[in-house]
């Protein structure tokens, strides 16, 4: 009785907060209800009994992502205003399509039913020994499913450095780094010019400088490609 | 709001708490988070949380199904999709920071600038 009245209340409160998240005007409030949403889907889950994913949502959650949410909407200076401009206009598809969605999810629970071995299929049936929950899912996550557990490590590690190195900027003063405006400044200090054969450089309006020491010979070639005053002898 | 769908409408059957629920309060998040796709069209960081709040509806619907068979595989998959979700979270606001870096908006009609 008490825990069919505490489902309704924080089913109601959930429902109403996910309203909130999607249509509330500033994003901040659509954070803050979101964190509403998830603590009362942790007390769902416990009221399901399952103790340990009701604590590891409120963790990671809102420990982690909706701070990071909100970190995201406060760090970036938006104006939020101006994007609030389709609201009218993809509200009736939005209501068609979700309507259609609900009827349709609707129509699936009302009319399914358990096969008549289900109950046989069971992988890791819950046992009533008085094991906690938090112990019951350790014992088969660190054995059956190691190697899924591995690969969530995996992701979370690719997610890391991810999201690292896309929003790094290095700004150290030693880093050499490519300049592109100081590159393409430097045009006429290195620029290749196509010299036909037998002419002077002066006819195409090169300007010569004398070199500064006796040169070898094979150099004059070299000096040509970059065009600031090879001479000739 | 909530109904025991597929079953029979009794009061005692309404005031035990059983998978069509849960089933049903998940349909509705899940329905919620579609419509938040939606609504807010230009604000990518609504389409973000309307995305965390679907995959709450899937996570619901696991542990219900998990406490409903009394078989612990739902919530370990719950816990994969948890982790999968926040690394989806980490990595999509890090592409949102730096595309504001710069456009200095984050409207998602920009983004198909590109196509050319």
């Amino acid at each position: 009785m008490i825990a069919a009245l505490a489902f309704y209340v924080f089913a109601a409160i959930l429902i109403a907060s996910a309203v909130m998240v999607v249509t509330s005007r500033n994003p901040v409030h659509s954070v803050l209800f979101l964190i509403l949403a998830f603590f009362n889907a942790a007390a769902l889950f416990l009221i399901a009994g399952a103790e340990f994913l009701a604590m590891i949502l409120l963790i990671v959650y809102v420990g982690a992502v909706a701070v990071l949410f909100l970190f995201v909407v406060m760090m970036l200076d938006i104006d939020f205003s101006q994007l609030r401009g389709g609201f009218q206009r993809y509200l009736p598809i939005g209501a068609i399509i979700g309507g259609i969605l609900l009827l349709e999810l609707l129509f699936v629970y009302g009319s399914w039913q358990f096969a008549d071995g289900s109950a046989g299929l069971r992988m890791n049936a819950m046992t009533a020994d008085g094991v906690t929950n938090t112990q019951a899912l350790g014992r088969i996550l660190y054995t059956d499913y190691i190697f899924l557990f591995q690969a969530s490590g995996l992701i979370l590690l690719v997610a890391m450095i991810g999201a690292i190195v896309l929003t790094l900027r290095d700004k150290r003063p030693d880093s050499r780094r490519q300049d592109i405006a100081v590159q393409v400044a430097r045009a006429h200090a290195v620029t290749l010019q196509n010299v036909e054969p037998r002419k002077g450089l002066g006819e195409l309006g090169i300007i010569r400088r004398p070199l500064p020491a006796a040169p070898k010979p094979r150099q004059v070639a070299h000096d040509d490609d970059h065009g600031h005053g090879g001479g000739h002898h | 709001m909530t109904t025991t769908t597929g079953m029979a409408g009794d009061t005692t059957k309404l005031m035990t708490i059983g998978l069509a629920h849960y089933l049903t309060v998940s349909a509705i998040l899940f329905v919620l988070g579609v419509f938040g796709i939606f609504l807010n069209r230009k604000n990518i960081i609504v389409i973000l949380m309307s995305i965390e709040l679907i995959l709450l509806s899937v996570n619901l619907n696991f542990v219900a199904f998990s406490a409903s068979l009394q078989d612990l595989t739902g919530q370990i998959f719950a816990m994969f999709v948890l982790t999968v979700a926040a690394a989806e979270a980490a990595i999509g606001l890090a592409i949102l920071v730096i595309y504001f870096r710069n456009r200095g908006s984050i409207a998602v009609d920009d983004v198909s600038t590109l196509k050319g």
